[in-house]
């Protein structure tokens, strides 16, 4: 498993760099992309975990089609940088800064006193993440699911297309529509 | 270095922790709604990248199951999240969240 271990350590920093991008960078746009650049990383480590049919669905659905979104709507909105917002208060800042730091030691220290066995992927992890085995639990244990979420991505659509809608009493300065 | 050529279960579900805190940070110090929300996204894949960890190190593949499903979510999540924030815009021209606080006590 060398190769598992290599790829860990490279893409496990660099999604790392990716996450801290979208959380620091002022424009939103580099925000969105540093983010893009964060799922690509994550494909890559689902890859190393031998999941080959969600990295591929990480890479469509995540960086694909809600970055897309995302970027449409920051597009849309034309805001520019953030320091025309108004600016938080510091003390907010500092303590959310603490709060994270605070849940990051809690992971490490639970991290660091277990003690799993689990040194190495089983020979099982290949077929678990196959899309033969996938499709095959997909459609016969979890079909009321599968349909089921088929639904809530039909409301999704509507749902966003009356809350984005334009009504007709809300004109804008000039009186278009 | 048995640390670093072993990778263990415990790495990965350190990276994903060290993600989602990241993301739990952003979405606390960060006042614009979409980076608020992909904040909220990278928490979401923190979560997905356990449940593909724990599917892969146990063989058993109903946790990429999982995760297909919160995928399908969050897409739905994506849609209806931005538009509201197109109409925060355009009935109060900000999307800075310290400024929509009429439900805030």
């Amino acid at each position: 498993m060398a190769l598992q271990t290599v790829f860990f350590w490279i893409l496990g920093i660099l999604a790392i760099a990716g996450a801290v991008g979208t959380i620091s960078a002022r424009n939103p746009v580099s925000s969105a992309m540093a983010l893009v650049f964060h799922f690509f990383m994550l494909a890559g480590l689902y890859l190393t975990l031998q999941a080959e049919f969600i990295a591929v669905l990480q890479v469509l659905v995540y960086a694909g089609a809600i970055m897309v979104l995302v970027i449409f709507v920051i597009m849309l909105l034309n805001l520019g940088n953030e320091e025309k917002l108004k600016e938080g208060s510091s003390m907010r800042k500092i303590s959310g800064y603490a709060l994270g730091s605070l849940l990051t030691a809690t992971f490490f220290i639970i991290l660091i006193f277990s003690d799993s066995d689990m040194t190495m992927l089983p020979n099982t992890a290949v077929a678990a993440g196959s899309v033969e085995q996938l499709g095959r639990i997909l459609i016969q244990d979890y079909l009321f699911h599968f349909e089921a979420i088929t639904l809530i991505l039909l409301v999704a659509v509507v749902g966003a297309l009356i809350l984005a809608r334009k009504k007709p009493s809300d004109k804008n300065l000039r009186g278009e529509y | 270095m048995e640390f670093l050529n072993n990778i263990s279960i415990e790495h990965y579900l350190t990276l994903s922790g060290v993600i989602f805190s990241i993301g739990a940070i952003g979405v606390l110090t960060r006042r614009n709604a979409i980076i608020v929300f992909m904040c909220v996204e990278l928490m979401l894949n923190a979560v997905n990248l356990t449940l593909v960890t724990f599917s892969a190190y146990l063989g058993d593949s109903n946790g990429q199951v999982f995760v297909f499903f919160i995928m399908a979510v969050a897409a739905a999540e994506a849609a209806v999240g931005l538009a509201i924030v197109l109409a925060l815009f355009r009935n109060m021209k900000t999307i800075n969240i310290d400024e929509v606080n009429l439900l805030k006590w």
